[in-house]
């Protein structure tokens, strides 16, 4: 359901990315990659609006005419991107949430492996496996 | 007043919901006025059915005669054309009129309502003054409403009005009009209520017949629409959305529907191929034109949507919120290409392209024309998608139509442009006289390439600065890269570099690889376009290694770098350096012998490992490390000690050399680089002061401080290297010394390079740059780190010689280990050692003497013979040849005599003869060994000074002689103490005199010729003295022995000779002592505690000879020659007490066998064998000896002799009474005169005083009646 999905660290670089069709990798990079100028641009409202009220789902960043671009914030700036494909107008904001909650977790579990440092590439074999469950799905 | 015609409605703002007017026209014309200006001046609260919130809503009515035809048919459910209230106006005041006239006309009024059902009307009478005057026989005015209540209004008297005197100012005028708007409202409202909520009703039940196969949506959409309207009409606006938006959903729900393969019969004409996509319209109200073709089922789905989004956009705007306009501009547009794609629509390409660019345009026009400057500006985030949308359609179209073709558009772009610019149609009449209209601007667009350019960079820096406004700098960069792709279309590589370098900096800084690759292709095309060769080759160096890029290109980029370099170099640049980083990575370094630390010439190697990124193997002409060469402070000597010091450190510094440099990918590296600060860069610092090189401070100072303490700006942490341009200090630096390796072939991948560092100097070397050449490229690593560096040492031969054992011991040969280091002196043949030969210590050399040779490591090289030729005064020791930087090792035997002189303990005698006064004693104590410093002087090749090294060695033995009498007899006694920790064996002791004379004779009593001593034990030795006439006053003796150690293995030659020699004076038998001690009379034995005679008796035992006699004073006494004596009988164990006289002074005739008895009365104290109390004998020396006597010497033994009394005094405990100070001198001196110098005594030597009852016993028997038994348990 999800064309790609990417993980990128506090510093903007990615842990992460990976995306479905293989031939348009450049051109998901370049949408994720900008869409970190509307995940930056939501963190800093919501920061400003309400420093407490922890809402990690920034909602829908920017649609595209083929892409929609939906992003999430953890608590430790790390951010995710899930770009879904504009067509596919079965997937609700319901179901982007939950996905994002199963990568979150997924995530969480790759920091908790002691023999990954963090801010190195994700290489998890699981979280690879989820992210490809994800994408899978649907189309 | 107007009746509508048969087209009424259009622009629904002017619209009024519908009242009609009946009966009495000239009345309601006379009242229309303040009825249409008080009726909306205050609002009414509507309350709505479905639960709706109540709102309150100011009403206002278009007033129309009443017709007939007014009235809606059967079926005809136009809302906006639909009277919501029909009010018949009266002011009959006459019952006649009201019977004749009146009545009748309200009658038909009525029933025409009730044939179309209408329920809703209103019966107002006016009342005036005037016209009540005028008649007389008028009723009471409520008579005409009560009669029309009664005939009219069955139970529904409101419907009734009454309106007094309305044109007057009067309170009861303004009571009445009040009553007469809220009844008036409060009627209009309940017919929305009712005939709205019909309607919906209606609307409904056509909604639910969506699946039946006649249904068409455009039917339902005007139906809605009217609802939409009417809302729109009562100012609610947001009802009016809500319609809308409801139609919005149902139709993108339908076409969902359509795409999942349910498909409705109705949609088929919107499938119908696009045929005109002018773009949204705006600035109208209501787009007639789009409503007529839904209407009639004709309207493409670009026309709904433009309708349908151009209703929304009046309502939102009317609702004053443009952004969201642009908010669902931008989903509109997405949706449509979405939806054209879903329906499978066919559409010209471009055409799409056309239609949202101009929508996009129209949108902004519409949003700019309702907003003023600063509330634009405040507000791009919401515009800027709507621009960049625009821009990249506009992109599109001109790639599509030829524009940005260096050529131009051809023939068949221009026809395409023609299709294109056709399907725009003509202009609007609206946009037909503005200057810039989005018509406009595509037109021109599309008509010429300058007029593309010159709209789509407009477009593009709009988009670009909003971007920038609102701090969205990825987004910006990416319109920029896409305005330098289209530079690079355009062939104008030189504005494309900007915004690429920009680009790229900034991938590069957050570590996105993919951009980085894709953006740096572009690149290095614009660079190799621009001929910036450097920047080029750079930058294909840095494609050559990355991963993300196929083989094939990997390989193109590296060719590119290899061709370029094996051109001849043009004569104006000699050679291109580029930064090493792209070509090759430096993993790790290792020197052999790993310590890096060798002295001056010796092998050093250095093993590289360099990770080669090319895609193929480069042969690499010169691979190069430039070397910083420092002279350390200490440098030359002492080196030694920094080898220890080195091997812990460095950063990396393991034991065995190895040092690494940090990993990770070249990518990775630039993006991590950008976040985490470098690595502390530590060493430790010295701070020696500069005369005698003693350590001052020390500490540990950072040396990259300037990076890790930069204040890290956004800007600065995208300065990464990059493929623009390097640092300056790439540049090579030829002068110094270098790491060379010539022509190595670096395939991809880990290769192994071994360098042979030079070590002429002696110093610290620091590895500062790399450098491969290839061809007339360089590339340069500016700097390495950690920091690698190797230190070369110089040293001063040295020689050393140190005892093989803790001790050296004088006597034995003793062997002594030469050690030379050779340090940079090269030991050639014929080069020898010229020892000075010294009598005390002679070197013994033997034949089988050999050297060892060590390497620095302490390696063995080799061994050779040493050949030693002794002369009278030098040994000279002839080297074997040793390379520098060598240990040469050999031992040899020396031979330290032991001096024959009896040795003063404070003095030592050199073996040069000379005495030397040492500060501080060596032999303190009994046991310490007395030692000698034996220098040797020491000539070596490489030096013209002698060298002087100083042994120490000790003597293993300390003799000590007494003499022992008995009687007349006499006997020598030597005691040899071992006082090394070598065992030893004694053998032939002789005692000799040492000018042999006949008079003496000494007669050895010692058995064995040889015996062992063993370490701290003793040997006594002794001889008898035998003379013929009488004993030398003074006898000189020399001991002798030979000794050798017992782990020797040949016992005869190693014994090696020990002489004592000593001197005995006044050896001989003057007088002798006997004592007896008596039983009290009638007693057999003494008892404790009775009363004992002591009787001493004195007898001289030879006559004192000349010599003697010299010394002992005699005096003349009565003719008789006697000498004065003093005895004292002393008992220190206090097993007696001395009752009465101790001590006495005699004189002994000077003749043979003259004896003197003494009797003194003693008591012993306790039982048992009790040893005989001490009896002492001095030389009494009257005062007038004293002259003889050194004065000062005279007062102290006086005092001595006090000391001594008073000690015995102490001695005798309870006897000390009996005695007195004065009974000695009474007793030894009645006639001398106090006042007088104090006679003296004198002890005499050993030997001259034989005391025969020495060691003597007398049994003491304790008293009978002692009934006390003490009893000590120990």
């Amino acid at each position: 359901m999800a064309v790609c999905i990417a993980v990128i660290a506090k510093e903007n670089y990615p842990l992460y990315i990976r995306s479905v069709p293989i031939q348009n990798e450049l051109k998901f990079h370049y949408t994720v990659h900008t869409s970190l100028d509307v995940v930056e641009e939501k963190i800093s409202a919501v920061g400003k609006a309400m420093a407490d009220q922890r809402e990690l789902y920034l909602g829908l960043l920017y649609p595209t005419e083929d892409y929609k671009v939906y992003g999430y914030v953890t608590n430790s700036k790390v951010k995710f991107v899930i770009v879904v494909d504009s067509s596919n107008t079965s997937l609700r904001d319901n179901e982007i949430r939950s996905m994002f909650r199963k990568l979150h977790n997924s995530f969480t579990d790759v920091m908790c492996n002691p023999f990954y440092n963090p801010g190195d590439t994700i290489q998890s074999k699981a979280f690879d496996s989820m992210v490809s469950a994800m994408m899978v799905q649907v189309s | 007043m107007e009746a509508h015609e048969e087209k009424p409605i259009i622009y629904t703002m002017e619209n009024k919901p519908i009242v009609t007017c009946a009966g009495d026209q000239s009345l309601f014309t006379s009242l229309y006025t303040s009825l249409a200006q008080q009726l909306p001046r205050e609002p009414m609260e509507w309350r709505r059915s479905y639960g709706r919130a109540p709102k309150m809503i100011h009403l206002e009515a278009n007033f129309v005669q009443f017709k007939e035809e007014l009235l809606p048919k059967d079926g005809n459910r136009a809302l906006l054309t639909f009277p919501f209230l029909h009010i018949y106006w009266t002011d009959c005041c006459d019952t006649e009129m009201y019977k004749v006239s009146v009545k009748d006309d309200m009658l038909r009024w009525q029933s025409t309502l009730r044939l179309h059902g209408s329920v809703d009307w209103l019966i107002v009478v006016v009342e005036s003054e005037a016209k009540k005057k005028n008649k007389t026989n008028i009723l009471p005015r409520t008579s005409i409403v009560d009669k029309i209540r009664n005939d009219f209004c069955n139970k529904q008297s409101d419907r009734c009005v009454v309106l007094s005197d309305p044109l007057k100012e009067s309170s009861r005028s303004q009571e009445s009009w009040s009553s007469f708007l809220t009844k008036l409202r409060t009627l209009l409202l309940l017919s929305f209520t009712k005939n709205l909520g019909r309607f919906e009703d209606d609307m409904r039940t056509l909604r639910e017949k969506r699946t039946e196969p006649g249904w068409s949506f455009c039917d339902y959409f005007m139906v809605q629409e009217e609802l939409a309207f009417v809302f729109e009409m009562l100012q609610q606006f947001e009802d009016a959305l809500v319609q809308y938006d409801e139609l919005d959903a149902l139709f993108t729900q339908y076409v969902l529907n359509f795409g999942a393969g349910d498909g409705a019969n109705w949609l088929g004409s919107f499938c119908a191929p696009v045929k005109r996509w002018n773009g949204l319209l705006l600035r109208r109200p209501i787009d007639m034109e789009k409503r007529e073709l839904i209407q009639c089922g004709e309207a493409s789905l670009l026309d709904l949507r433009s309708y349908l989004f151009s209703r929304q956009c009046t309502l939102l705007i009317f609702l004053q919120r443009p952004w969201e306009v642009t908010q669902r501009a931008l989903e509109l547009l997405h949706n449509c290409v979405q939806e054209l794609r879903l329906l499978e629509v066919s559409v010209v390409q471009g055409a799409l392209d056309c239609w949202v660019f101009l929508s996009c345009l129209e949108v902004l026009h519409r949003i700019e024309g309702c907003c003023d400057r600063a509330q634009l500006e405040a507000n791009c985030s919401h515009t800027v998608g709507l621009w960049t949308y625009a821009t990249e359609k506009l992109k599109s179209l001109g790639y599509l139509c030829g524009l940005v073709a260096k050529k131009g558009p051809t023939s068949e772009d221009l026809n395409r442009t023609v299709d294109l610019l056709a399907g725009l149609g003509e202009e609007r009449p609206e946009t037909v006289n503005s200057l810039q209209s989005p018509y406009k601007k595509l037109n021109e667009a599309l008509s010429s390439v300058e007029a593309f350019e010159k709209h789509y960079l407009e477009l593009s820096h709009a988009a670009m600065e909003m971007y920038r406004a609102i701090g969205r700098k990825r987004s910006a960069r990416l319109v920029g890269k896409s305005l330098a792709e289209f530079y690079m279309k355009k062939g104008d590589p030189e504005r494309a570099e900007g915004f690429l370098e920009d680009s790229l900096r900034s991938y590069v800084a957050e570590g996105w690889s993919l951009q980085v690759t894709h953006t740096r292709k572009q690149m290095a095309e614009c660079q190799k376009l621009l001929q910036q060769t450097e920047d080029y080759l750079q930058t294909s160096a840095l494609l050559a290694g990355d991963a993300n890029l196929t083989e094939e290109e990997r390989k193109h980029f590296c060719q590119e770098i290899l061709t370029f370099a094996s051109q001849p170099p043009a004569p104006s640049d000699q050679t291109v350096a580029l930064s090493m980083v792209a070509f090759a990575q430096l993993r790790q370094m290792q020197f052999s012998p790993p310590g890096a630390v060798v002295h001056v010439g010796a092998a050093l190697q250095l093993e590289l490992r360099l990770r080669c990124q090319m895609p193929v193997a480069v042969q690499v002409e010169q691979l190069a490390a430039t070397l910083h060469f420092s002279l350390e402070q200490g440098g030359a000597r002492g080196r030694a000690g920094s080898a220890q010091r080195r091997t812990g450190q460095g950063p990396q510094g393991q034991g065995d050399g190895v040092i690494l440099f940090p990993q990770g990918s070249l990518l990775a590296g630039a993006g991590m680089g950008a976040t985490l600060p470098p690595a502390l860069e530590l060493c430790e610092m010295q701070d020696r002061s500069p005369s005698d090189s003693s350590l001052n401070s020390t500490g540990v100072v950072c040396k990259n401080m300037h990076l890790l303490l930069r204040r890290h700006d956004s800007s600065a942490s995208l300065d990464t290297p990059t493929a623009g341009a390097l640092p300056a200090a790439v540049a090579v630096d030829d002068g110094a010394q270098m790491l060379r390796a010539r022509d190595i072939t670096l395939q991809p991948g880990d290769n192994s390079i071994l360098f042979t560092a030079p070590t002429g100097e002696p110093g610290s070397y620091t590895l500062r740059q790399l450098c491969g050449s290839v061809g007339r490229v360089q590339f340069v690593q500016s700097h390495i780190y950690p920091v690698v560096q190797y230190e070369v040492y110089s040293q001063e031969p040295q020689l050393t010689i140190e005892p093989l054992s803790d001790n050296l011991l004088a006597g034995i040969p003793q062997k002594v280990k030469f050690t030379i280091a050779t340090g940079h002196y090269s030991v050639k043949k014929g080069d020898a050692l010229q020892l000075s030969n010294t009598d005390s210590m002679p070197i013994l050399h033997s034949s089988c003497c050999s050297a060892t040779i060590l390497s620095s490591t302490g390696e063995h090289v080799g061994e050779s013979g040493l050949s030693i030729q002794s002369s009278e005064k030098v040994t000279s020791i002839s080297l074997p040849p040793t390379p520098p930087y060598h240990t040469l090792e050999f031992q040899l035997e020396v031979l330290c005599h032991i001096p024959s002189t009896p040795f003063k303990p404070d003095s030592e005698r050199l073996t040069n003869g000379e005495v030397r006064h040492r500060p501080k004693s060596h032999s303190h104590s009994d046991s310490a060994m007395i030692n000698i410093d034996q220098k040797v002087s020491i000539d070596c090749p490489w030096s013209i000074y002698s060298t002087h090294i100083s042994l120490t060695f000790y003597v293993p033995f300390k003799a000590k002689h007494s003499i022992l009498s008995a009687g007349k007899r006499k006997y020598i006694q030597v005691c040899l103490q071992n006082v090394s920790d070598t065992n030893f064996h004694l053998a032939d002791p002789v005692l000799t005199e040492r000018q042999p004379t006949t008079s003496v004779e000494l007669l050895s009593l010692n058995a064995k010729t040889q015996q062992p001593v063993c370490s701290q034990q003793s040997v006594f030795c002794l001889w008898e003295m035998r003379w013929a006439k009488h004993l030398p006053l003074c006898l000189q003796c020399v001991f002798s022995a030979s000794f050798a150690p017992v782990s020797a293995s040949d016992t005869r030659t190693a014994f090696k000779p020990y002489r004592y020699e000593f001197q005995l004076d006044r050896v001989s038998t003057l007088y002798s002592l006997k004592a007896e001690i008596l039983p009290p009379s009638g007693d057999q034995h003494c008892r404790t505690g009775a009363l004992c005679g002591l009787e001493v008796s004195i007898t001289r035992q030879a006559e004192p000879s000349e010599t003697e006699g010299e010394e002992e004073e005699s005096t003349e006494i009565e003719g008789l020659r006697t000498t004065k004596l003093m005895y004292e009988v002393v008992d220190n164990s206090s097993n007696w007490a001395v009752c009465g006289k101790s001590s006495g002074v005699v004189s002994m005739p000077v003749a043979s066998s003259a004896t003197h008895r003494v009797q003194m009365e003693v008591m012993p104290l306790f039982a048992g064998h009790l040893p005989f109390p001490n009896i002492k004998v001095f030389k009494y020396l009257p005062h007038s000896a004293v002259p003889a006597i050194q004065p000062d010497t005279d007062s102290c033994l006086e005092n001595d002799n006090i000391s001594l009394l008073d000690k015995g005094l102490d001695d005798q405990g309870d006897t000390a009474s009996i005695r007195s100070r004065g009974s000695v001198h009474s007793v030894g001196s009645g006639e001398q005169q106090r006042g007088l110098p104090m006679p003296r005594l004198e002890p005499f030597s050993p030997g001259q005083v034989f005391n025969w009852s020495q060691g003597r016993q007398v049994l003491v028997l304790p008293v009978t009646d002692d009934h006390v038994m003490e009893v000590n348990v120990t």
